[in-house]
């Protein structure tokens, strides 16, 4: 749905603006390059945010009760409303602002970024956002690129240049693109401003990997017409590598990039918790409750929501100690989405994995070895037992201490031979591209014999390649680089010259790769790569036997193995193969399948050298986060733009696809049919076999396929799939895919978690997104709601935060609804003893300040304090993530008790208060009577303390600060009461309340009624949590026995001095104690992450987790 | 960790109580055995406070009689019949006669009762001038708008005191009288009407105007009386200290009441013979009839009462706290029984594990 209005289905560009003389052609227009992510102009602020603001349910409804109180005579004052109102509008208006402010910055930064531009015959320096389509860009190394650029030609002969687009797809490896051959020798601006050609290509369209073109080059009167693909196109944000520079055409500018196509635009996300929603069922039927919604409510639920989310900054267990970074977050109004969250949709790579491959063991001719610190060391017994366990070759990359290695015994000699071979082969058997960093001005050839291995940079398609390399480097047989017809390799300082004879690319059916490389001494050698698989069946030499049992070592701890195996090519044999291998790749007819059969030809007999392990590093903890997030009944889903096995393996490694899985695959779908043939087969085979669990691979192109005809089923299949894996996803189709869960018929609630640029759209569109500050810049951060520095701070993110502020806030939201009955009620019920005159129960003035001074901070604070249960028990039993699930604490039913406590309050105090006085006998030993304000205000003092106390009730977690409120609330109602009864108010036109408050406290009865009906308000509360706790108690109350025991007592709570501290101690000193430093034995991190993050008690969990799938 | 503390990064988050949520908290648990005692505590005292107050209240007497006047309900309904024709109440006077077996302990006070009067409307509760009843002389000429229709005379005189309150003061009076003996003559029992207003009210809230030449008649010169009333509110008692705004019977009368059944204090009867009590003999209660209540449905009633530490008699509250203390000693029980046999069941369930 992102395609905007044009006129034609394609575009014609004509490079440099050169356009044809005679007049022919109809000027197209486009856009400039300038990149908007801001929401307002300064003209637009005022109205465009006040009608945001007034979309919201609750604002608009605040400002209808507004207006109505404005026209027609009520008992409350417009300003009681209108006040708070004008402060909540003013302050998210000044938030926003100041928000978009940054966003202008931003932009401004990004459109004003200096880029060259050819123009009139020469290199004139502009601003990013003055490029225009059509004109020639020219981007130096390392530079991102600003625009969607057609490659025209790079500082290369033949075209080509490379790039990264790590920010766009999350892909790491270094991809080639090639220019059409008769721009690729314009490599100067001269010969460009000769260039005479046109570009005729579609429209702009949000997927990244899609582009079709073509391409008419004017050259000697002749039309020369050249196709052009994603080859040639290079994408806004993705970033020059290893080439020095490049002339390219922008066809695409500003906002119709793919990247910009790919960003969703920033909307306000709500919670689905936002009362008001769903308060408005309520509102239908009950017109009383028009009286219930305070503006309170709303502003007391936003300070709670913004002080709140502090707590997730400064939380010690969320900061990264290694990168410095704290968690941050940027909107404050998902605190509680984060107890709810049903589904966790995560990016791979950067979130789940540290982003780098390590290699880790290797087995060397059955002998098994360990890299520790760049040495090998040998794992296990030894053929020569006498030093087996001595590290060898430890000395290797020292030149200096290689005179003692060539001393060695000879049986060593031998050994470090059949080394030699085996990282030879994995320094040769690889596709990996080199970029050096250039050290000044020395140089930027990668071929300079001096180089450190440090200093050279590998780019691979595949992250194990590049580890493999790498980690030959470090044992000292250094891969420097290639050109066209050579391989250079470091073999401890001395540089090896191969000849790369041939590649047999790596593919997905053989599952390896081999290269044929001519050794500097003339002999010739095939050095194959692959899955064990596929190595050694076709082995007839080595250890075959050992490294079988090696490679599923390290298997099973998680490790990518990878084996090697050699072949010493005859010349005759030689020539057979490089014939063979000419005709079947000449060949015109069923290429792909003699291809195949050379490759196969070719790659048997081999000797096998051995085996590698490989860990692509998983972020700490991920496998325990995921289990816990399973436990917790939480659904996760890994999307990534990585290749299916790269991605079946990782999930495999950290525990997202357990080995046991039924793994199911719905991949390389080619037609529609075909799609929901396949379909329809997993969720036969889902259905035949329910007992196991079952994992789904889907990629890219079958999802959209899948997603286009056959939704349903789709959903389907994947509802009955404890994991699903999404691979090869565009950005857009990572944010398709969760809105599509999303509007599945439960609603379950979202939680998208990445680290890249390409996850952004996928992090604005779940209901909760999650950056994670990593290596790909700070844009996924930027964009999400709140950044986390790792994966594994999700667990205590989500268990621990997210389940605290959703209790927090249901709690919230009901008591405020009871506190409000209980203050409503009372009023309502007065009408039918005074005619349904609206005469007040309460002063105007009580009326006003209930909500903003008597009984707004306990409630305030507690949404703030409110620990039921302890963290870390939160965090070490995801299971009781369930209890809050589906928006628990607020169901129909926990509502209708609030309200029915509320209702049986009001009518307690107020008939309570209507039989004391009877038939208005007098309650004062003088015999004077009391008036009507003397009866509200023995119904508002009843129902203050009422609810304050109630409030204490629900209150688990008591430190000083809600002592503070809580009993100071109660005391400065009655201070506050007796000051205001004391004084005739000179600027108040009634008096109503002059010593009323003082009168009604000089009556005994009335004493005993207030005690009578506070305790007899709260008997029933109290019984019904007693009979809970002893007949049902929840997984929740339970889980408050463990911590029962411990011991902070009411008193301890309330002051922290130590002992021998005197009170008069300094201002400063008491600013400590109100953070909480002064008692050092309380302050003492309980837990640290040492702490085993599990406990053993599995048999609880998986017991509960029987537990609540059966019911 | 101490060396973290050193090595710590820029961003690290302070490690405070406070901010990592760990203040020193209590953590109650309300559980049963915490709440059994307390149930049969509070149980047990509230019982012994209902039956204390009970008894209190019992103590206290009550006599009451309505003179509405409605037909056949004695010598009143003359008068009552007279204020159905709408005629402005002419002074009519009727007699409630009574008689004491024994003595009406004291200190008595007179209290009238008016039924079905809404002195609680929201229009007619703000129908007053607290400016104007302070005594300020710019209100006195100037009465508020609230006080509308009852804020000018027609003649353009501002009304004082303005608002639908005070004219609808009640005007009925009362005397008592005392017969120790048949036969004798009957003695009036001297009421104190006095201290039958807060104190407050009647010497802070409501402040009559400056005097003018020493006479409170001329500070109210130019304005006008209510409708309603047959003389001026310098008028209503003959007592320089309970006359014009400060009148006890005015102020008792503007402190409007919450629900449509009203008692106001009229008087004390704690004088001379009497401060014991009213001792036993017959009585008569002489009744200016002024007031008209059958139009609206009300009734008047006249009521003797005495009057203990905790106001008059009301039972309510001692019955209340005896329903209330037995309500918890029974939970008490039931949660006691349901303790007994849980504890069982659980005690069991560990014993299966």
């Amino acid at each position: 749905g992102f395609d905007p209005p044009h006129q034609s289905d394609t575009r014609t560009i004509y490079i440099a603006n050169r356009f044809p003389q005679n007049g022919l052609y109809t000027p197209q227009k486009f856009i400039d390059n300038r990149i908007i992510s801001s929401k307002y102009t300064v003209w637009n602020f005022v109205p465009k945010n006040l009608f945001e603001q007034f979309r919201r349910v609750a604002n608009f409804y605040f400002l209808i009760i507004f207006l109505v109180q404005l026209m027609i005579d009520t008992p409350t004052s417009p300003i009681t409303s209108g006040l708070p109102l004008f402060f909540v509008i003013t302050v998210t208006a000044i938030k926003q602002g100041y928000e978009d402010w940054l966003r202008h910055n931003s932009d401004n930064e990004v459109n004003g970024a200096p880029v060259y531009v050819v123009r009139s015959g020469g290199l004139v320096k502009t601003r990013s956002k003055n490029i225009r389509v059509g004109d020639i860009v020219r981007i130096a190394k390392d530079e991102i690129f600003p625009a969607d650029l057609v490659l025209l030609s790079s500082d290369r002969l033949d075209g080509s240049c490379h790039v990264t687009t790590a920010s766009l797809d999350g892909e790491t490896n270094l991809k080639t693109h090639v220019a059409v051959p008769e721009t690729a020798v314009l490599q100067t601006v001269a010969s460009l401003d000769t260039l005479i050609a046109v570009i005729e290509c579609q429209q702009p369209e949000a997927d990244l990997y899609r582009f079709m073109g073509r391409m008419i080059i004017t050259q000697q009167m002749e039309e020369i017409v050249r196709p052009l693909g994603p080859e040639s196109l290079l994408l806004r944000g993705a970033r020059l590598k290893n080439t020095k520079e490049i002339f390219g055409v922008a066809i695409y500018t500003g906002m119709e990039t793919k990247m910009a196509l790919n960003y969703k635009s920033k909307s306000q996300k709500r919670s689905a918790v936002e009362i008001l929603r769903f308060i408005s069922d309520f509102l239908a039927f009950l017109v009383l409750y028009n009286f219930i919604i305070p503006i309170s409510l709303y502003v007391t639920v936003e300070m709670q929501k913004f002080l709140g989310s502090f707590f997730i900054g400064w939380d010690l267990d969320l900061y990264h100690e290694e990168s410095d970074q704290k968690a941050q977050v940027n909107t404050s109004d998902l605190n509680e989405e984060l107890g709810q969250v049903e589904y966790v949709f995560t990016d791979k790579t950067g979130t789940l994995t540290e982003n780098e491959m390590q290699f880790r063991e290797c087995s060397i001719n059955g002998i098994k070895y360990q890299e520790i610190n760049g040495r090998l060391v040998s794992e296990g017994p030894t053929p020569d037992s006498s030093d087996g366990n001595l590290p060898y070759l430890n000395s290797l990359p020292h030149l200096t201490t290689s005179s003692s290695f060539r001393t060695s015994p000879e049986s060593e000699t031998e050994l470090i031979k059949e080394h030699d071979l085996f990282f030879k082969a994995v320094s040769l058997c690889h596709t990996v591209q080199i970029s050096s960093v250039q050290t000044d001005g020395i140089g930027d050839g990668p071929w300079q014999s001096n180089l450190a291995p440090s200093q050279l940079e590998y780019y691979a398609s595949s992250p194990d390649e590049k580890a493999l390399v790498e980690a030959a480097a470090r044992i000292g047989i250094v891969f420097i680089g290639n050109s066209e017809e050579t391989m250079e390799v470091k073999t401890l300082g001395k540089l090896e010259r191969y000849k790369l004879l041939h590649i047999l690319e790596f593919d997905s059916d053989r599952r390896r790769m081999s290269v044929i490389v001519q050794a500097p001494s003339g002999e010739k050698f095939l050095f194959a790569k692959g899955a064990e698989s596929s190595i050694l069946p076709n082995c007839v030499g080595g250890e075959i036997e050992k490294t079988r049992i090696h490679v599923d070592e390290f298997a099973l701890k998680g490790l990518r193995t990878l084996c090697m195996a050699y072949k010493r090519l005859t010349s005759k044999e030689y020539e057979a193969i490089n014939r063979r291998l000419f005709e079947a790749r000449t060949a015109l007819q069923q290429r792909e399948e003699k291809l195949a059969d050379v490759f196969h030809f070719i790659e048997k007999d081999l000797i096998l050298l051995g085996a590698t392990a490989v860990e692509d590093r998983l972020q700490d903890r991920v496998r325990e986060t995921i289990e816990a997030l399973r436990m917790a009944g939480i659904k996760v889903w890994v999307l990534t733009g990585d290749k299916h096995e790269t991605a079946v393996s990782v999930s495999l490694s950290c525990g997202h696809f357990h080995r046991t899985m039924n793994i199911l695959e719905l991949i390389n779908q080619k037609s529609d049919s075909q799609c929901a043939e396949q379909l329809r087969q997993l969720a036969r085979r889902i259905k035949e076999d329910h007992v196991i669990q079952h994992g789904l691979v889907v990629d890219g192109t079958s999802l959209s396929l899948a997603l286009r005809e056959h939704e349903k089923l789709f959903m389907e299949v994947c509802r009955n799939c404890s994991a699903v894996l999404c691979c090869r996803m565009a950005p857009l189709q990572k944010a398709k895919v969760i809105r599509l869960i999303k509007i599945s018929p439960e609603k379950p609630i979202t939680l998208a978690v990445g680290d890249g640029a390409n996850d952004v759209s996928m992090i604005q569109e779940a209901h909760v997104g999650i950056g994670i500050m990593g290596k790909e810049g700070r844009q996924a951060a930027r964009n999400s709601d709140y950044a986390i520095a790792r994966f594994k701070f999700l667990s205590k993110l989500l268990f621990v935060h997210g389940h605290f502020y959703y209790i927090r806030i249901a709690t919230l939201v009901q008591y405020f609804f009871y506190k409000n009955v209980c203050f409503i009620t009372p009023q309502f019920l007065y009408q039918f003893y005074c005619l349904f005159s609206q005469q007040t129960l309460y002063d105007s003035v009580y009326l006003t300040l209930y909500n903003i001074c008597f009984t707004s901070l306990p409630i305030l604070i507690y949404s703030l304090l409110e620990q039921h249960i302890d963290p870390h028990v939160l965090q070490s039993k995801p299971t009781l993530y369930r209890d809050i699930s589906k928006n628990r604490q607020l169901s129909i039913k926990t509502f209708l008790y609030w309200t029915i406590l509320g209702f049986s309050h009001a009518f307690i105090f107020f008939y309570g208060s209507y039989f004391l006085i009877g038939k208005d006998i007098s309650l004062l030993g003088n015999g004077q009577m009391f008036g009507n304000w003397t009866f509200g205000t023995l119904v508002f003092t009843v129902m203050v303390i009422t609810v304050t106390v109630k409030m204490a009730l629900e209150t688990h977690f008591w430190t000083w600060i809600n002592h503070l409120v809580t009993w100071g609330s109660i005391i400065f109602y009655f201070v506050f009461s007796l000051f205001y009864g004391g004084i005739l108010w000179p600027f108040l036109s009634s008096q109503n309340m002059y010593f009323v408050f003082i009168q009604l406290l000089s009556s005994g009865s009335a004493w005993f009624a207030i005690i009578l009906m506070v305790v007899t308000c709260l008997l029933l509360d109290i019984v019904k949590k007693v009979f809970e706790r002893q007949l049902h108690p929840t997984n929740t109350e339970k889980a408050q026995l463990i911590k029962a025991n411990s011991s902070v007592k009411c008193l301890d709570s309330m002051c922290c001095f130590s002992e021998g501290e005197t009170a008069c101690a300094s201002f400063g000193r008491m600013l400590e104690r109100v953070v909480g430093r002064c008692s050092p034995t309380h302050v003492s991190r309980s837990w640290s992450a040492s702490d085993p993050f599990y406990t053993n008690d599995r048999s609880i969990l998986t017991l509960s987790t029987m537990d609540s799938s059966t019911c | 960790m101490t060396w973290s503390a050193t090595a710590r990064g820029a961003h690290q988050p302070d490690n405070t109580a406070f901010t990592q949520q760990r203040l020193p908290a209590w953590q109650p648990l309300l559980s049963a055995s915490i709440a059994l005692p307390l149930f049969f505590c509070a149980g047990l005292a509230f019982i012994g406070l209902g039956l204390g107050l009970f008894y209190s209240s019992n103590g206290i007497k009550e006599l009451e009689y309505d003179y509405t006047g409605n037909p056949g309900t004695g010598n009143c309904s003359v008068c009552a019949l007279a204020d159905q024709g709408r005629a402005p109440p002419i002074r009519c006077s009727c007699a409630w006669y009574f008689s004491l077996p024994e003595l009406f302990p004291g200190p008595v006070y007179l209290y009238y009762e008016l039924t079905n009067f809404y002195q609680n409307n929201r229009r007619y509760g703000v129908s007053r001038d607290d400016s104007q009843l302070s005594g300020l002389p710019s209100a006195l000429r100037h009465p508020a708008n609230e006080c509308a229709p009852y804020q000018r005379r027609a003649t353009g005189l501002p009304i004082a005191p303005c608002g639908a309150i005070a004219n609808s003061l009640f005007n009925d009076t009362f005397s008592l009288w005392h017969q120790r003996r048949p036969g004798e003559p009957y003695v009036e029992v001297p009421l104190e009407r006095t201290g039958i207003a807060w104190w407050t009210d009647c010497h802070v809230k409501f402040r009559n105007p400056p005097l003018v030449n020493g006479s409170l008649a001329l500070a109210f010169r130019g304005t006008a009386p209510p409708p309603n009333w047959h003389r001026p509110v310098y008028e209503l008692s003959p007592d320089p200290n309970n006359t014009g705004f400060i009148n006890q019977d005015f102020v008792v009368w503007m402190r409007t009441a919450a629900l449509p059944t009203f008692r106001k204090l009229y008087a004390r009867i704690r004088q001379g013979n009497y401060s014991a009590g009213l001792p036993r003999g017959a009585y008569r209660v002489n009744i200016t009839y002024n007031y008209p209540v059958r139009a609206f449905g009300g009734h008047k009633r006249i009521v003797f009462s005495n009057i203990s530490w905790m106001g008059g008699k009301n039972p309510f509250l001692g019955i209340a706290y005896l329903v209330v203390g037995s309500l918890c000693i029974l939970m008490g029980f039931v949660m006691l029984v349901v303790y007994i046999r849980y504890q069982d069941q659980n005690d069991e369930e560990e014993d299966e594990e």
